[in-house]
C-alpha cells in the first residue's frame, strides 16, 4: 500500500477564523458550522471595514459563534446579547454589530430584548439559528420547540405553541426578516449580506438540524437525513402572510425573505 | 443649563441631580435606565444633559437591558453608567457580574429604598448593602462608595468613575432617597480643577494584544471595539487570550487576579471620614444618611461627658478592614448605625475581632433615625 502525502491547504476562511480554537464544540452534524461559514462568506461580501464589524452572542451551542470568529467579538450573557449589543451600536455608531445566538437565547430569555430592539428599529443584525431545542443543556423545551415535539421535558410532547420567529419580529417592527433553512446557503449568503446593509433592526432566522438532540429525541434520523428534509420540505413563499409561516412538527419549512422595507432607525444610526 | 459644557459654580440641587451632573463632569457620554424611584430624576437629568453635550441616552425595557447596555457601551468606548433602585438593582446583577468578569468599567448608581420587594419606593432603606458586595453569583470584589450629601453625591460619581477607570471594574454608588431626593448648595468646579483618569489602552500592536495580560498592577490594557485589535472576551473563564479556559488552574489564576487587583489596592481605594478618635472611648461607624443624624447624638454625648469620635466610611466596599482594626485596639464600643437590620455593622464586628463591642442600632426603613436612638445606643456603649 502506498502513503500519499496529505499537503496541507488552507480554508478561504481561514484568515477570519481563530484558528487556535478549532475544533470547535460543536457536534458532528450540527449546521452551525455551515451558517458561521455563510456568514463570513455574506460579511466579505459585503465589503464592510472588518475593523468596523462586531459580533455579540448571548449564551448556548450558538452563543459560541462569536467566539471562533476573527473580529471584535463578544459572549455576553444569556439572553442578553441584544441589549448588550444596543450599548455597543449607540457608543460607537460607525460599528456594524452583528448578533449571532440561537432560539432560546434571543426569542425566550432574551425575547423581550429582541422585540423592543426591532421596536426602536435600532441598527443591528441579528442571525437567529433555530435548532427548535436548547442543545447545550442536553436537549429541553425551547420556544420554538414545535407543538407535540419531544424532549428531555417534554418526553410525552410539547403542549405549547411555538414561536413563530419572522411573524413576532415582524409585528415588532423588524425592517429585514428573513428565513431560510441551512441547506439553502446561496439565499442564506444573499439574505445575511442584504441585512448587514440594510439601516435598521434586521433578523435572519437559519433553521438548523440538531441531530444529536432534536433529531434523536424525534426519530428525525441523521444529521445527514435532516438536511434532506430540508432541502426536500423547504418552500420559497416571500409573499406568505406570516401568521401562516409557523413552523409544524413533520410540515413544511416557509422560507424567504418576507419583509424589506424602510422605517427611520434609532438615532438615525 | 450650559450649552454643549459640564456646568461650573454653585446650584441648588437634588442628591440625584448633582449625581447626574458628577457623571458629566467626568465624562460619561452613556446611560442606559429603567424608571424607578427614588432613582428616576437621575435618568431625567441625563436624558435632558447628554443629548446637549453630545452623548447618548437611551430608556432601555428592564434593568436587565440597561445593565447589558451600560457594558456595551463601555466597550464601544464611552463611559456609560445606570441609575436604579432596590427592585432594578436585584435585575442587574446578572450584568454587573459579566461587568466584573470581562473588567468593564462603568458605574452602578443605588438609590436605595426599602426593601425587600417593592417594599417603601419613596422612602428611605440601606438594606442593599451585603447585596453590593456579594449579589451576583461567584466570589469576586468590588467598589461601593457611600455619599452622605448632594455635594457628595457630585464628587464621588466623579470619584467612582475614576475608580472603575482605573481598576476595571463596576463601581457601585450606594446612596438612599433621603439622600437622593435631598435639595442642598453643589459646587461645580471648572473641568480643569476636576481630576480624571482614563483607562489604560494598549501599547502593542493588534498580534500581539493579549486583552487579559494584566500589568504589574494586576490590571490588563484595554482595547474596545473598532479600534483593529479584533480581540474576544467571554463571560466564561479566560486565559490571557480572553478564550475560554475550562478548568481548574485558569479559575484560580483569574479570579485570584480580579479580587487581589482590588484587595491590594485598598491603600489607593478606600476613603473614611475620621472625627474625634484620638481621645474617643466610643466610635460611631456610620454611612450615608445615618452619619449626618449621627453628628447630633455625637454632639450631645460629648457634652454629657462620653468621648465619642466619628468613622465615616465613604467607601464601604473594599471594607476598611485595616480602620477598624486600628481604631478597635483604642476604644471600648463601635456604635453601627444603619437602615437596615445590621449588614455593614456584621463586618465591624469582625473586623473589632472582639477587641471593642460592636452595637448595631438598626432601622427597617421608611425614615432615618432619630438622634436619640444613636445616643441610646451611645450610652449603653459606655455603660
Amino acid at each position: 500500500m502506498s502513503t500519499v502525502a496529505l499537503e496541507k491547504k488552507e480554508h478561504p476562511l481561514d484568515a477570519y477564523l481563530r484558528m487556535e480554537r478549532l475544533p470547535h464544540i460543536w457536534c458532528s452534524g450540527c449546521g452551525l458550522g455551515i451558517i458561521l461559514a455563510s456568514f463570513l462568506r455574506s460579511l466579505l461580501k459585503s465589503g464592510l471595514n472588518l475593523d468596523k464589524v462586531a459580533v455579540v452572542s448571548g449564551i448556548g451551542c450558538t452563543g459560541r459563534a462569536a467566539g471562533y470568529v476573527k473580529l471584535d467579538s463578544f459572549h455576553t450573557t444569556h439572553g442578553r446579547a441584544v441589549p448588550f449589543a444596543t450599548g455597543l451600536k449607540l457608543a460607537n455608531p460607525e460599528l456594524k454589530v452583528v448578533l449571532f445566538s440561537g432560539d432560546g437565547d434571543l426569542v425566550a430569555i432574551g425575547g423581550n430584548h429582541l422585540i423592543h430592539a426591532a421596536r426602536r428599529n435600532i441598527n443591528l443584525t441579528v442571525i437567529c439559528v433555530n435548532n427548535f431545542i436548547y442543545g447545550m443543556t442536553g436537549g429541553q423545551l425551547g420556544p420554538t420547540t414545535p407543538t407535540t415535539a419531544r424532549t428531555t421535558t417534554t418526553r410525552a410532547g410539547n403542549i405549547e405553541e411555538s414561536f413563530n420567529i419572522p411573524y413576532l419580529v415582524a409585528a415588532a417592527g423588524a425592517v429585514y426578516v428573513a428565513r431560510w433553512t441551512a441547506a439553502q446557503v446561496r439565499q442564506l449568503e444573499k439574505s445575511i449580506a442584504e441585512a448587514l446593509l440594510k439601516k435598521g433592526f434586521s433578523l435572519v432566522e437559519v433553521i438548523s438540524p440538531c441531530s444529536t438532540y432534536y433529531g434523536r429525541m424525534n426519530k428525525l434520523g441523521t444529521a445527514l437525513e435532516m438536511m434532506r428534509y430540508y432541502r426536500d420540505n423547504s418552500v420559497v413563499k416571500p409573499d406568505i402572510d406570516l401568521k401562516d409561516a409557523a413552523i409544524k412538527l413533520g410540515g413544511q419549512i416557509v422560507t424567504g425573505k418576507f419583509v424589506d422595507i424602510e422605517r427611520p432607525s434609532l438615532f438615525n444610526i | 443649563m450650559s450649552e454643549g459644557k459640564p456646568l461650573v459654580g454653585e446650584f441648588f440641587l437634588s442628591g440625584d441631580e448633582a449625581c447626574a451632573e458628577g457623571a458629566i463632569s467626568a465624562g460619561c457620554r452613556f446611560f442606559a435606565g429603567y424608571p424607578i424611584t427614588p432613582a428616576t430624576e437621575i435618568a431625567e437629568r441625563m436624558s435632558d444633559r447628554l443629548p446637549e453635550i453630545g452623548g447618548t441616552y437611551i430608556q432601555m425595557e428592564d434593568e436587565l437591558a440597561s445593565m447589558a447596555a451600560v457594558l456595551g457601551a463601555a466597550w464601544g468606548g464611552v463611559k456609560s453608567m445606570t441609575a436604579t433602585s432596590g427592585p432594578g438593582f436585584s435585575l442587574m446583577m446578572e450584568n454587573i457580574g459579566l461587568g466584573v468578569m470581562l473588567e468593564t468599567p462603568c458605574v452602578v448608581v443605588d438609590i436605595q429604598r426599602a426593601g425587600p420587594s417593592t417594599g417603601l419606593p419613596t422612602l428611605s432603606g440601606q438594606g442593599d448593602m451585603m447585596q453590593a458586595r456579594w449579589g451576583s453569583h461567584g466570589h469576586y470584589s468590588i467598589i461601593a462608595l457611600a455619599p452622605n450629601s448632594p455635594q457628595e453625591l457630585f464628587n464621588l460619581t466623579i470619584k467612582a468613575f475614576n475608580l472603575s477607570e482605573k481598576y476595571r471594574v463596576p463601581v457601585l454608588i450606594m446612596s438612599e432617597a433621603s439622600t437622593g431626593h435631598m435639595y442642598e448648595k453643589v459646587v461645580i468646579p471648572p473641568p480643569d480643577k476636576i481630576e480624571l483618569i482614563h483607562r489604560r489602552k494598549p501599547t502593542v500592536p493588534p498580534d500581539k494584544y493579549l486583552p487579559y495580560k494584566a500589568d504589574a498592577d494586576l490590571i490588563p490594557p484595554m482595547a474596545v471595539a473598532g479600534e483593529g485589535y479584533r480581540f474576544h472576551v467571554t463571560g466564561l473563564t479566560h486565559d490571557e487570550r480572553g478564550y475560554p479556559a475550562m478548568n481548574a488552574e485558569a479559575q484560580e489564576k483569574l479570579i485570584k487576579r480580579l479580587v487581589e487587583k482590588i484587595e491590594k489596592n485598598k491603600a489607593d481605594i478606600i476613603q473614611v471620614e475620621e472625627e474625634g478618635i484620638d481621645d474617643a472611648e466610643v466610635v460611631v461607624c456610620a454611612y450615608g444618611v445615618p452619619s449626618r443624624v449621627a453628628i447630633l447624638a455625637i454632639e450631645q454625648a460629648r457634652e454629657g461627658g462620653i468621648k465619642v469620635g466619628m468613622l465615616r466610611l465613604i467607601t464601604v466596599w473594599p471594607f476598611p478592614e485595616e480602620k477598624v482594626r486600628e481604631i478597635a485596639r483604642q476604644v471600648q464600643a463601635f456604635v453601627v448605625p444603619e437602615i437596615n437590620y445590621g449588614q455593614i455593622a456584621l463586618e465591624v464586628e469582625r473586623c473589632a475581632c472582639g477587641r471593642a463591642k460592636t452595637i448595631l442600632v438598626p432601622h427597617m426603613g421608611g425614615a432615618v433615625h432619630s438622634p436619640e436612638m444613636i445616643l441610646e445606643a451611645i450610652r449603653q456603649a459606655v455603660e
